[in-house]
């Protein structure tokens, strides 16, 4: 049973259209991700998703009724829900004050009040903090509070819009192992807008990509790192290697793709003649001074033209016929030495590589 | 040498409490200060509505409140004296040249800029706030009230402003009280009444009473900001 279903949204900004047609359904308990480059209309979704905008087109059913346009029956609705906006935006009050008010506009009783924050306050590791102004607060400690204040509601709905943007790295952490914390420990089903891919993989049961106000899939993180629909998608999950190319063969689901001449082996059912994008990950990769004896059915001789640094990672550009790109540890690549011009066999797993259909154009 | 002696009979006055000088001060005070309280009560919840109300003809609403920033006093007081004399609409009330007139006058006098500040007020919290405030539950009346907490300091300085228009204007007071002795004589009337007799260091005494009263009401107002 569905708790939140999203059914046609269309939305426009002046002229410019931010959704097109969304239609999302979403379980009690889940936690969804909808990841997207900036721009792609997720705060939009949130924000309609809440209650606090009305779409221009389409209807958002909760816990099975369908929400009015107007009128009190979305202040009531909001108050199961609470929405933790990107920028934490703290009232210019105490922390205690703060963490309070969504209680004290529900009518709570002030003892009650008091026993529940000081809780919350103590679970997001602020008890020390009550009567601080919140707006003396850092960044993270601010989300925290802003954390606090929803989670103190008991809501239902838990939105998150880039919960962890422009926050360091600790402070990420912190507010990572509260959601899950949260969704493990409530059961709160939880939409939350990321960029950060890895965020949605580890937080998140399913995911959705947003494109340009548009859904293109939802899945769990296996089908969308692994096999994306199209090649935006492919783009947006860190794809690297994303190559045109034309199935030659195709044998019991195995089929041969020609790239400029080089023939992959990869595992695909289309048939032949099929214009294709070959896509595979760049970790799936793999760099050896020597032609090993492995189970890989795709193994190229190549040059590496180019290495980056990225910290603990090294990403390689080789040259086999096509260009290639494989992510290494920094320490295989001092080890095989890897400069400009050595002489690599890259090699690939014909179940390491994604085939996309291309689209006549 | 008038300024000099002004000075010294400043003092001597404030330190003597000359029972004269102190009831003129206190009526001023508390003249400006019911209108200051009525007004504040009247422009707070309109600045509020129009500032969360769309409506057609809001900007234009809003220039023209800031257009009567500029209204001259005696204009304000030429328009309650027309109304509330014998004669006038509001004639029946018999409260001309007394005390509530003068806090009429000055309601209308202040009112526009109270108004026109607690609106840029309001426009100073950002709309991030308000939506944070809706997506935690809270009803248009509570987004209302905590927007003007928000906003509390800049609230608080626009009623200081209005306040201390109210105390220091002469026109209306002088037109709508008539300056009566031991009834509507305030600081401002006084000053002009005794500048006119020749009497100039009391009335630079007067001026720098008035300005002693204005310099206490802004460090309590101060020290509420504070907290």
């Amino acid at each position: 049973m569905s708790l939140i279903e999203v059914a046609g949204i269309i939305h426009r900004y002046n002229e410019r259209a931010v959704l097109q047609n969304i239609n999302l359904s979403v379980g009690k308990g889940e936690v969804f991700a909808l990841i997207g480059p900036t721009g792609a209309g997720k705060t939009t979704l949130l924000r309609i998703i809440d209650l606090l905008e009305v779409p221009g087109a389409g209807e958002i059913y909760f816990d099975g009724k369908c929400i009015p346009r107007s009128g009190k029956q979305r202040l009531e609705i909001r108050r199961r829900m609470s929405f933790i906006h990107q920028k934490p935006q703290v009232f210019n009050l105490s922390v205690y004050d703060n963490v309070a008010c969504g209680l004290r506009w529900r009518g709570e009783q002030k003892n009650r009040i008091a026993k529940e924050v000081d809780h919350i306050l103590e679970m997001v590791g602020l008890e020390g903090y009550k009567n601080r102004n919140a707006r003396t607060l850092s960044g993270g400690e601010a989300q925290r509070v802003a954390l606090a204040r929803s989670l103190v509601l008991e809501p239902e709905v838990l939105l998150l819009d880039e919960p962890t943007a422009n926050l360091d790295p600790v402070s990420t952490e912190k507010i990572e192992q509260l959601i899950s914390y949260v969704a493990r420990q409530r059961n709160t089903t939880m939409i939350m807008a990321t960029h950060d891919m890895s965020q949605g993989q580890q937080l998140a049961d399913r995911i959705g990509v947003l494109l340009d106000g548009r859904l293109v899939q939802t899945g769990n993180a296996t089908d969308i790192f692994r096999s994306p629909q199209n090649e935006e998608v492919a783009n947006f999950v860190g794809m690297e290697n994303i190559i045109e190319g034309v199935i030659i063969a195709s044998n019991d689901g195995i089929a041969t793709v020609n790239i400029g001449g080089n023939a992959i082996q990869v595992v695909s059912s289309y048939p032949v003649g099929k214009e294709v994008y070959t896509c595979i990950r760049p970790e799936d990769v793999t760099l050896a001074l020597s032609s090993t004896q492995s189970s890989a059915r795709n193994s190229f001789q190549s040059k590496v033209t180019r290495v980056t640094s990225l910290g603990p990672l090294s990403k390689v550009e080789i040259n086999c016929g096509f260009r290639l790109i494989a992510l290494v540890t920094k320490i295989s690549a001092e080890d095989l030495n890897l400069q400009v011009g050595t002489d690599v066999y890259a090699t690939f797993k014909a179940t390491g590589v994604h085939i996309i259909e291309r689209e006549a154009s | 040498m008038e300024i000099w002696d002004g000075l010294t009979k400043a003092i001597q006055l404030l330190i003597s409490l000359d029972p004269e000088v102190m009831q003129i001060a206190g009526r001023s005070l508390s003249i400006a200060g019911t209108s200051c309280l009525l007004a504040s009560l009247i422009c707070i919840p309109l600045g509020s509505l129009i500032h969360f109300h769309q409506f057609r003809g809001k900007r234009a609403l809003i220039s023209t409140i800031q257009t009567l920033f500029a209204m001259p006093t005696v204009l304000v007081g030429l328009f309650v004296l027309v109304l509330l004399s014998r004669a006038g609409p509001l004639g029946f009330f018999g409260i001309l040249f007394k005390p509530p007139a003068m806090v009429i006058g000055q309601i209308l006098l202040i009112s526009p800029l109270l108004l026109g500040f607690i609106i840029s007020a309001l426009s100073g919290v950002s709309k991030e706030i308000v939506d944070t405030a809706t997506s935690l539950g809270a009803s248009g009346f509570q987004t209302v009230w905590l927007v003007l907490r928000e906003a509390r300091y800049a609230v608080l300085a626009a009623v200081t402003m209005g306040f201390a228009r109210a105390i220091s204007e002469v026109g209306c007071a002088l037109m709508v009280g008539g300056n009566i002795k031991g009834a509507t004589r305030v600081i401002t009337t006084a000053i002009a009444l005794e500048a006119s007799k020749g009497d100039i260091a009391l009335a630079i005494a007067l001026g720098i009473i008035l300005l002693f009263l204005a310099l206490i009401i802004n460090i309590v107002l101060n020290r509420l900001q504070q907290r």
